[in-house]
């Protein structure tokens, strides 16, 4: 299974896929955090000198409100797929296996199209409800608010939330449900006792594959939220592009790097205590 | 009941997931140009799509861009699960854990270091910056893919061939590419979706030179409702739904 020799083969493959990450993923990453070090001088170049001013100015009343509502909206986004594809992943499982292939696939549709697309058509969907809704109140709005950027991350991230879900039930063992019940307990008993610990994997992956990208999707903000309500993704993008304030942008990218740091921790943690799942290495 | 009510729950879900598109697919034969009210079926905004050149030509781009990119992707992307599958060496742990985070990271998070990187080893932005970005991003996807086919295929396969003489190149090529040729078919038009449908990191690292499709669709979208783009959206969402039965089809679990 493992030749001894070391072929030019393999040497190639190796060195192909490590150097790639490296310059690709490695280093610019490094960088980032580099530079979140850096400060802004005369005419907005980086100057090289060492500050963690950036960094305080997360904490600067006028950011840390994004900072906040941006991990705002992404635990409420979260805690909502959650809510809602918890029970409907468990559902699925339970249908022979030729229906589970079919409703899978009406999951996987949405979550390989594109976001931004999926965004613009419930953009076109608010905007027909919010059109018959004034016929009875004049003075409902729907489109820019809260509420609309809320219904725009739910519909876009709960394909991400079912996903890992699924296959964590998937494999949960029937027979330890089977033997909790023989063994009188209630149906409450059963889930908080058996369901719920063995499918923590699932749930701390789903909420790691929605809490992370809402803090960077700008465009749902842009297109249904108005002014007022950004995330952490526009500040990045007005910082870099619009402000030309480099290390700024770059810290408040290092402080989503250190919430990914921190979540991916807790799944390593919790696949090692209650099991993986076929997510195990995703 | 309780299996009705059950039915009703998932019924209810495939809606809210549904509707948004379908009502944007609906709207893209709405005679009307404010896409409000409903007057009539008309195919004439696909007409209108056909005809406009620099859409056109940012579609074109964007067309070689993923099929670019994704060839590269699935050629390293193939090439590194079998090593990972196939061999011990030192790293193997750090790489598949740097694989996974890649997989992991926001995008947000990604196109700011491609930028920064970009940057200071002054690449000019356009064709190339966005060829390596998208490259990065899809590796992790044709890795998957193909580390789910390996593990499930009959492992004697390859020390058959070692066995009767075959070398490291012929057991790629004569038994290994052959096995997986369905998940490498499918991490590749998994790879093409992902670059296709790419907005935040591509927004981030393109030129002016270079313009590609969902940056194009962006810039229309902020503008506001509009015939034509519920046309090119609906054309680019039956483009991802073809895409993903093919590829699912290809990586069904025998």
């Amino acid at each position: 299974m493992t030749p001894s020799n070391t072929s030019w083969l393999k040497k190639a493959s190796i060195s192909t896929i490590s150097l790639w990450l490296i310059i690709f993923a490695l280093i610019p990453t490094l960088l980032v955090i580099a530079t979140s070090f850096l400060q802004v001088g005369e005419n907005n170049f980086v100057v090289f000198s060492f500050t963690i001013n950036n960094y305080q100015k997360i904490l600067d009343p006028l950011f840390f409100h994004v900072f906040f509502a941006s991990c705002y909206l992404a635990s409420i986004t979260t805690f909502t797929c959650l809510l809602v594809g918890y029970p409907f992943a468990y559902l699925l499982t339970q249908f022979s296996p030729k229906w589970r292939r079919i409703l899978l696939l009406l999951v996987i549709i949405p979550f390989w199209t594109s976001s931004l697309i999926r965004i613009y058509a419930i953009k076109i969907l608010l905007l027909q409800i919010e059109r018959a809704l004034r016929v009875f109140y004049p003075d409902v709005s729907i489109l820019y608010t809260e509420f609309a950027v809320l219904i725009g991350l739910i519909y876009t991230m709960l394909p991400f939330m079912i996903l890992p879900l699924f296959s964590t039930m998937e494999k949960l063992d029937r027979r330890l449900i089977e033997a909790a019940q023989d063994l009188g307990a209630t149906p409450l008993q059963t889930f908080t006792r058996v369901i719920l610990p063995l499918t923590i994997p699932g749930i701390i992956a789903g909420s790691m594959l929605v809490f992370l990208p809402v803090l960077g999707l700008f465009y749902v903000t842009d297109l249904l939220g108005g002014a007022k309500n950004i995330v952490i993704g526009n500040l990045i993008k007005n910082q870099f592009l619009v402000a030309r304030n480099w290390p700024f942008a770059s810290a408040a990218s290092v402080f989503v790097i250190i919430l990914m740091a921190m979540l991916i921790f807790v799944y390593v943690k919790s696949v090692n205590k209650f099991g993986g799942g076929r997510y195990e290495k995703i | 009941m309780k299996k009705f009510s059950k039915h009703l729950y998932l019924f209810v879900v495939f809606v809210f997931l549904y509707i948004p598109i379908f009502t944007l697919i609906l709207y893209s034969f709405n005679k009307s140009t404010y896409s409000v009210a409903w007057k009539g079926w008309t195919w004439s905004w696909y007409g209108k799509l056909f005809s406009n050149d620099s859409l056109l030509e940012t579609a074109i781009h964007s067309l070689v861009l993923a099929a670019t990119s994704s060839t590269v992707a699935t050629i390293i992307g193939t090439l590194a699960a079998i090593a990972i599958f196939r061999y011990r060496f030192f790293g193997k742990k750090l790489l598949s854990g740097l694989i996974y985070v890649v997989m992991m990271s926001p995008d947000i998070v990604m196109a700011i270091s491609f930028l920064v990187l970009f940057l200071i080893i002054q690449i000019k932005l356009g064709f190339w910056t966005l060829l390596f970005s998208h490259v990065t991003f899809c590796l992790p996807f044709v890795i998957i893919t193909i580390q789910a086919r390996l593990g499930q295929m009959n492992k004697n396969l390859i020390e058959a061939a070692e066995d009767l003489g075959a070398n490291e190149y012929q057991t790629l090529r004569y038994v290994l590419i052959p096995v997986l040729l369905p998940a490498i078919v499918a991490g590749w038009l998994l790879s093409f979706t992902l670059s296709m449908d790419d907005v935040i990191i591509s927004f981030f690292v393109t030129g002016p030179e270079f313009e590609i499709l969902p940056l194009k669709i962006y810039s229309l979208v902020r503008l506001g409702v509009k015939p034509e783009v519920n046309a090119l959206c609906t054309i680019m969402f039956i483009f991802t739904f073809i895409i993903v039965m093919v590829s699912q089809s290809l990586i069904k679990e025998k």
